[in-house]
């Protein structure tokens, strides 16, 4: 923790001790009046505003002035025993950074017991345990499902997990490696150099891959630039590559839409698939059950 | 010689006007935190962008005019002269309003310095300078003028209010523009935080509060025709109230990156404050001492009573909110929503609406306003409003709260974000009824006052003798 300089620092413990002492000061100050003036009539100060605004001066309430007294107390109190004037740590010693820390350890100690009875447990092990799978479930509500959607149906830009389109390679291996490393899916853009009458050609062609509607004459015209520009990770039957996270033109699963301005859009402005990695986020063993429980969300859904 | 009266008429219409405006906002997004779809996918309706334009027009607008408004009336009344300057007086309203309408128009388009309360760009903050600087020399010359020797206690308020105003608006809106849409603030990181907090917090201070009670200082014993309770109360409470409500502001960042000492030190003085504000509520509520008969007839003074009832449990619960065990559970929660608005609705708007039907028939020659029982209707629709509104917003705050801190022992939580949310949608639509009420009562009252008006004749009163003159009577 950075330290305030001697100046400021003693600025800080005049100033606030001072302030409290004032408002002592201020009180003994008054209460001496009202001692003076239990038991008497209460004076009319004789103020008189606009016809008939006029003021009493009764005493200070008691049970006021024990409060007020109270929370000046326990001020005082409070700044011995905690951080509070300037540099001076206070009796006890706290600090929110340790109080942090001692909680934090704390509770990965009492997770880290509870995970130990997944150590060394298959995916298939992991996945039939109904335990690990509870717990698979709030990882994925916590982690992923404001992405992925909380049955894992994914939405555009968001691959849906639930079915059996891998865009990254399928099986759980490839999908430990997404959480734990995260992926960056990068389409580039190639607006700067082509033309709208080209982008709506290549459009037709990439339909036609997947059997969509198309026109032909179009779709010809497209197959050129394909064959230039986006075989090299598409693949020239489309089929995509997942070492990449090239997606398969030849599927229907699009994740940034099928229509032909989804499809110019992505090549004129390029997309950027982000999956952020979880490496520092969750343990390894959760990480572990979460890839288990995303494996199971597409096997269910058989 | 006269009053000048026009001013306050003028501000007088301009606070209902912008009270029904801002608290309508309010309830529009209220229901967009219950059915989001009720942005319509228009960008100026945005919840991020009405938000701000809410809470402005409400404090600074509606608030801002009320504080104003009553000001000018009571400094006149209270130092027994015409305001210095009527061109000044026309230029502070004209100015405030032209403000209104900047901030009516830039927040809904994006533009904000991004500061929580101090949203309004660069140029707007020049002209709040230029209209409030005017409004100071308007006041304080008034009080120099003034033809009684005492300094009524209301005007302490008033002055406080506008000194302190002053000071924080200008040293947190230091900024460097870009262009006419943007500029960069001058503090960074941890410093930036503290200072908007610190002017913040003293927002809620020395405008929501030593200004309003500025206004409940002169309202309460003119409706209640009785004596102040202690003048000595006042002394101890005024000095201590504007000394220790500068030093809250670290309680709004708790457990931040905000080092730990300040955090203690606005915990403590946060705990202080307590008392000094209490000083305020008793010295309002016994100024009814042998007068309570009149609250059962009198909707007016019933207003004023809540409003303070109001006031002490919502800088009750303050204290309480910045202990930082309390605050762990309570920060970021819908909790801060209620306590602010059982401030802001019971305490601020309450006193302003009791006030107001104090002073409208006075503005145009009447003894009371048009009618006595839309006054009565207004007052039961507003308290259920505000009933609702903060026991809606305290179960959901400290649901909220409970349920971010519970984890299962496998590490994980126990709720994700949208179960929360989900959870918290049935007090979202009571507190949007709650609303509701509130800004339907401010319909009945935007009649009334017409109608009141409407009966009467403007006209400016004659300055009243003042009774004595020296340092005692």
């Amino acid at each position: 923790m950075t330290q305030l300089t001697p100046f400021w620092n003693w600025l800080v413990i005049i100033v606030s001790i001072g302030s409290i002492l004032a408002c002592w000061w201020l009180l003994h100050w008054t209460k001496g009046i009202s001692d003076r003036d239990d038991d008497t009539s209460v004076d009319d100060t004789g103020h008189v505003w606009d016809h008939d605004i006029r003021e009493l001066n009764h005493p200070l309430p008691r049970w006021w002035l024990h409060l007020f007294n109270i929370t000046i107390v326990f001020a005082l109190v409070y700044l011995v025993l905690f951080p509070g004037l300037g540099n001076i740590p206070g009796v006890l010693g706290w600090t929110q950074v340790q109080r942090y820390e001692a909680n934090v350890a704390e509770a990965e100690a009492a997770t880290a017991e509870v995970l130990a009875a997944y150590e060394g447990m298959s995916p298939g092990a992991l996945a039939a345990d109904a335990g690990a799978m509870e717990t698979g479930r709030r990882l994925f509500g916590n982690y992923c499902a404001m992405c992925h959607g909380s049955d894992g149906g994914g939405g555009p830009g968001f691959p849906n997990l639930a079915d059996d389109y891998w865009q990254w390679g399928e099986g759980y291996d490839n999908v430990l490696t997404a959480i734990t490393h995260g992926r960056q899916g990068v389409m580039p853009p190639l607006g700067a150099t082509m033309e709208y009458p080209q982008l709506f050609a290549l459009a037709h062609y990439v339909r036609s891959l997947s059997g969509l509607d198309h026109e032909a004459a179009q779709a010809a015209k497209g197959q050129q630039d394909y064959t230039m520009l986006c075989v090299a990770c598409h693949g020239v039957e489309g089929h995509g590559m997942a070492a990449l996270g090239a997606p398969s033109l030849a599927d229907d699963e699009w994740l940034y839409g099928r229509t032909v301005d989804d499809i110019v859009e992505t090549v004129q402005a390029g997309r950027n698939g982000n999956m952020p990695a979880h490496e520092s986020l969750i343990s390894e063993p959760q990480r572990r059950i979460l890839a288990a429980y995303v494996m199971s969300l597409s096997q269910n859904g058989d | 010689m006269t009053y000048n009266d026009k001013v306050v008429r003028q501000f007088t219409v301009a606070t209902v006007l912008w009270g029904i405006v801002g608290m309508l906002v309010g309830v529009l997004i209220a229901a967009q935190l219950w059915l989001p779809a009720l942005n319509f996918e228009i960008s100026w309706l945005t919840y991020g962008r009405l938000r701000p334009l809410h809470t402005n027009a409400v404090i600074f607008a509606f608030g801002g005019s009320a504080l104003i408004g009553t000001s000018l009336y009571v400094v006149q009344r209270t130092c027994h002269v015409r305001l210095i300057s009527d061109a000044l007086a026309a230029f502070v309203f004209w100015g405030w309003q032209l403000i209104i309408v900047c901030a009516a128009v830039t927040l809904p388009l994006g533009l904000t310095q991004a500061k929580e309360y101090a949203e309004l760009e660069w140029w707007i903050d020049w002209m709040i300078v230029v209209v409030w600087v005017a409004y100071a020399v308007l006041f304080f010359g008034t009080i120099i003028k003034r033809r009684v020797s005492h300094i009524y206690v209301a005007n302490w308020f008033y002055g406080a209010f506008i000194i302190t105003i002053a000071l924080l608006h200008i040293v947190n809106n230091v900024a460097m523009p870009v262009d006419i849409t943007k500029s960069y603030s001058m503090y960074t990181g941890a410093v930036d935080a503290m200072v908007q907090w610190w002017y913040g917090h003293n927002a809620v201070g020395f405008f929501l509060t030593a200004g309003f009670l500025g206004m409940m200082y002169y309202f309460v014993p003119k409706q209640a025709e009785r004596p102040i309770y202690s003048y000595r109360l006042s002394i101890v409470h005024f000095w201590a109230l504007i000394g220790i409500y500068m030093w809250a502001g670290p309680h709004h960042l708790h457990y931040t990156a905000l080092p730990d000492w300040l955090q203690s030190l606005g915990m403590v003085f946060s705990l202080i404050l307590l008392a000094p504000s209490w000083g305020g509520m008793i010295n309002g509520i016994m100024t009814l001492n042998g007068a309570w008969d009149k609250l059962r007839d009198d909707a007016v003074l019933k207003f004023m009573i809540v409003a303070l009832s109001f006031y002490g449990m919502s800088t009750f619960e303050g204290p309480m909110m910045s202990i930082k065990t309390v605050n762990a559970l309570s920060h970021y929660t819908d909790w801060t929503i209620g306590h602010v608005h059982a401030g802001a609705l019971g305490w601020v708007a309450m006193m302003t609406i009791g006030s107001l039907y104090c002073l409208v028939p006075r503005l145009v020659g009447q003894k009371r306003m048009y009618s006595d029982r839309a006054v009565d209707l207004h007052f039961w629709i507003s308290t259920i409003g505000v009933v609702l509104y903060i026991a809606s917003m305290w179960i959901a705050g400290v649901m909220q709260g409970l349920m971010w801190r519970a984890f299962n022992d496998d590490g994980t939580l126990t709720y994700t974000f949208i179960e929360t949310i989900a959870a918290t949608k049935p007090y979202y639509i009571i507190r949007l009824l709650g609303g509701l009420l509130f800004f339907s009562g401010m319909l009945v009252m935007a009649w009334n006052t017409w109608k009141t008006l409407a009966g009467g004749k403007a006209y400016d009163e004659e300055v009243a003798e003042p009774a004595y003159w020296g340092s005692e009577a």
